[in-house]
């Protein structure tokens, strides 16, 4: 702060445990108005919990927040958002059966005795254009994909008029096109002096958008820094406390015979005529548009969806009619909505890690000490942080819970993998390493499929990307011709690529 | 045990309670009668309330047990009377009856299983639905009165509820049984941790292969059989069944379940809980009839009390949780 102006919302001294563990050790921290902050570090390293702190949620142990200047006077969440400071939780914080004009003004809705239902809807249709998100308001939130529900958080964020607006990860489940459309309106926001605070495991958005840089690791600050001062390289080793090189393994070279095989496969209403052919020891990348139907052609694969068309599997046709089907047939998914499809959020770690192969821990009676054996491995092998192994995962932080849904997903060692979103929220060291155990494993036989809008994960990680635009495949490509530039142009449709089928 | 918070040894501490109180106010509170007395009367809805306790832990909810245990008893003693002439009395009539109860709690159960998984109608409707079906056959069939087992077949079929093992009677001994094997499915089983698992979130649970829908049918069946077996064990107390057997059995079945800690909307079950919610209902019963500190007639706004309570320990715990 050698400008002198007020922050207009600081940290000093801020501790904070959970029961005996201390999380936070004494943060000091200042944000301007008209900056953007950005907030970075690894899983764990207590992003969230400052940033559920600075808005009212969670109260520190010792230290203070100050508002301009002067202690915080908000009590709650509510409180504080009521005084200009608001908060896009990490975790989805809307009304699944509520609409989205229902969700936006929860709390705050227009009329007198009687509900002004137009007038919030239309205001609601407003901010929803304004960030070109077609949603319509009487949707409900439960009918939503999770990246139109993010969408709809950051509306709802924009319709409290906030002075601070603190933002957690709200692009980590956002595709390329919407998280310019976030940024044009960080911009905005920037421009009429309100104080941003954004978090982003994504090296590249904070290059963009941060004026200032603070590097947590451990609940401790390590380094502060202005813009242009780290370069991502910089960022990721500030965040670790290593150099970081290689994140993406080598491409690999020999793939056996195709394991899996789609023929003229259909998802309705969306997804039709889909060709795929997925090679033993491969990586193929699915790109696309959120709404290509990339989540709905892998649920209708997994038979959690009505699905029709030919499915080979080592050549022979099956019928996949449940999760348990494609697992007996050595086909594991992992979901993009970690909360609500794929973690017990109020179970241990052990019991959400082992769930669906309970089959393999003893015979009559589950053997306990098995569990523990494989939980140990998964921990190490995906260097999962948490503060205790019998702690409910819903208290892990995000990318923790998202290295232990990937453990559980490779726990029955299958042959076939669909990942969706396989490092949604996790941090650039983790994420290389997950990208090495991709790899060996494909090396080792296995075949995988990975659905991502993490440009760079699709470009660094595929021996193939297979492009889907509403619904159908735009176009394939595979090894020199896989770039930025060509997927883009598939993405948006361009161009016509003569190659239809992958 | 790791977590000895308030929630998990409140009813523990609930039941030693009951137990010093019911020393204290009444001398013969203690005497091997009045002990068996109180187990032999838990044991019917307790093992009921075992099975409750996987239903409600998977999500889903059965009212229609109380009346269940009226209609199975109806037909139990319907077809002893009937089979009197072929069979004469002895073993094979008993065993005869027995398979009836077991078999009509079987159909019963999976009646409401199957309405419930595969047409897909909440549980509380339908539950709620053949509450009064099972209730108005049997009134329908005893035409208003009483259905009586011949005097015979009842006299040699007494010695079930009234004789044991080593001086304990049969129904606590079968009630221990199933609170043993329930406590150890629940917590040591695949099956168990599936119920848990879905009635926790049962979409996760459908996205971790498991395969939801039978488990929550298997709830419903194993509740009743559970039905059957407690009539079979209850036919003999009085040898006869009307239209008010088993009434509000349901509400004292789910309110031991509560009380033990299991949670109403799933998730969590807890066997060994439900038992102590069994015995705390049936020893506040029992103390209000021995002592005349308040009258009996208050028993219901105690067991009330106790339920409420019940469920305000179990939020202190959650909301600690959430924060
Ligand atoms: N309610 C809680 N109870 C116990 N521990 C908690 C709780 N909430 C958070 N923690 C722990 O605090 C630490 C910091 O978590 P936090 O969510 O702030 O991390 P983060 O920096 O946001 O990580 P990520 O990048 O993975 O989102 C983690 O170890 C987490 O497990
Ligand atoms: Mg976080």
């Amino acid at each position: 702060m050698t400008t002198g102006a007020v922050p207009a919302l600081a940290l000093q001294g801020v501790k904070k445990s959970f029961g005996p563990i201390e999380i936070l050790h004494g943060i000091d921290f200042a944000l301007m108005p008209g900056e953007v902050h950005a907030l970075i570090g690894e899983n764990g390293a207590g992003k969230s919990t400052i940033m559920k702190i600075l808005g009212g949620y969670l109260g520190a142990t010792s230290g203070e927040v100050l508002l301009n200047g002067a202690p915080a006077p908000w009590r709650s969440g509510a409180e504080a958002e009521a005084m200009g400071v608001v908060v896009i939780h990490q975790e989805f914080n809307l009304a699944p059966d509520l609409t989205v004009a229902q969700n936006i003004w929860l709390g705050r809705e227009k009329g007198g005795f009687f509900l002004d239902h137009k007038a919030m809807r239309d205001d609601t249709q407003v901010l929803l254009d304004q960030l070109e998100c077609r949603v319509s308001p009487d949707t409900r939130i439960r009918d939503l994909p999770v990246s139109d529900r993010q969408m709809v958080e950051i509306a709802k964020a924009l319709s409290r008029n906030a002075r601070v607006l603190i933002m957690d990860e709200p692009s980590a489940v956002l595709t390329h096109r919407e998280v310019e459309v976030l940024f044009r309106q960080i911009d905005r926001l920037r421009a009429q002096g309100v104080a941003l605070l954004y978090t982003s495991h994504r090296l590249e958005e904070i290059t963009y958008l941060a004026d200032r840089i603070t590097v947590l690791r451990d609940g401790a600050v390590v380094r502060q820094a202005v813009r242009g001062e780290l370069t991502e390289d910089g960022m990721a080793t500030a965040m670790v406390g290593r150099d970081l090189n290689d994140i993406f393994p080598p491409r690999r070279q020999d793939f056996g015979p195709a394991v899996l095989e789609l023929r003229d496969f259909a998802v309705p209403p969306l997804v039709e005529g889909i060709n795929l052919t997925l090679r033993r020891g491969e990586v193929l990348g699915i790109s696309g548009l959120v709404g290509s139907g990339r989540t709905e052609l892998a649920e209708g694969l997994m038979g959690l969806r009505p699905h029709h068309g030919t499915v080979l599997r080592n050549g022979t046709p099956i019928s996949i009619r449940s999760v348990a089907d494609a697992a007996a047939r050595g086909i594991a998914y992992l979901t993009e909505d970690r909360k609500e499809r794929g973690l017990l959020l109020a179970k241990n770690l052990r019991q959400n890690l082992t769930l669906s192969t309970l089959d393999r821990f003893g015979g009559l009676l589950i053997s306990r000490p098995q569990e523990e054996v494989a939980l140990d491995k998964a921990i190490s092998d995906f260097d999962i942080r948490a503060p205790s192994r019998e702690m409910a995962v819903g208290n892990l932080s995000g990318g923790n819970q998202q290295k232990l849904l990937l453990a559980k997903t490779m726990l029955p060692e299958p042959q076939v993998v669909i990942i969706d979103e396989p490092t949604r929220g996790i941090d650039i060291g983790t994420k290389s390493q997950i990208y090495h155990f991709i790899d060996r494993l494909a090396r080792e036989g296995l075949s995988v499929i990975v659905i991502s809008s993490d440009m760079p994960e699709v470009l660094g990680l595929s021996d193939r990307v297979l492009v889907m635009r509403q619904g159908r495949v735009a176009g394939v490509l595979e090894g020199d011709e896989i770039s930025e530039t060509a997927v883009v142009r598939l993405v948006m449709g361009t161009s016509e690529k003569v190659n239809e089928d992958a | 045990m790791r977590n000895l918070s308030l929630s998990t040894l409140g009813p523990l501490a609930a039941l030693v309670l009951l137990v010093v109180l019911g020393a204290f106010l009444n001398s013969n509170f203690l005497s091997s009668g009045n002990i068996t007395n109180v187990l032999a009367r838990s044991a019917f809805i307790g093992m009921i309330a075992v099975g409750m306790t996987f239903v409600i832990t998977s999500g889903g909810l059965d009212l229609s047990v109380g009346s269940m245990a009226a209609f199975i008893a109806g037909m139990m003693i319907l077809a002893m009377n009937a089979m009197i002439p072929s069979l004469g009395i002895g073993v094979p009539l008993v065993l005869a009856g027995m398979g009836v109860a077991l078999l009509v709690g079987l159909l019963a159960g999976l009646g409401n299983g199957l309405l419930i998984t595969k047409v897909g109608i909440e549980p509380f409707i339908v539950t709620l639905g053949t509450m009064g079906i099972f209730r108005s056959l049997v009134t329908w069939i005893a035409d208003g009165g009483t259905l009586s087992l011949n005097f015979e077949a009842r006299q040699f079929y007494r010695p079930v509820y009234y004789d044991g093992l080593f001086g304990i009677a049969w129904p606590i001994i079968v009630f221990a049984i199933i609170a043993v094997l329930g406590e150890v499915v629940m917590r040591h089983t695949r099956y168990g941790r599936y119920c848990e698992a879905i009635g926790s979130n049962d979409k996760v649970a459908r996205y971790s292969a498991v395969k939801v829908e039978r488990v929550q049918l298997m709830t419903y069946v194993i509740l009743g059989l559970l039905v059957g077996l407690a009539t079979i064990l209850y036919v003999p107390r009085l040898g006869s069944a009307s239209g008010s057997t088993g009434l509000l059995w349901e509400l004292e079945a789910i309110a031991a379940v509560i009380i033990g800690g299991t949670a109403l909307k799933g998730g969590f079950g807890r066997v060994w809980g439900t038992v102590i919610g069994v015995l705390i209902l049936s020893l506040i019963d029992n103390i209000l009839n021995l002592a005349d500190l308040v009258s009996p007639y208050l028993n219901g706004a105690i067991q009330g009390v106790i339920i409420v309570l019940a469920v305000v320990l179990q939020r202190g715990k959650s909301s600690a949780e959430g924060r």
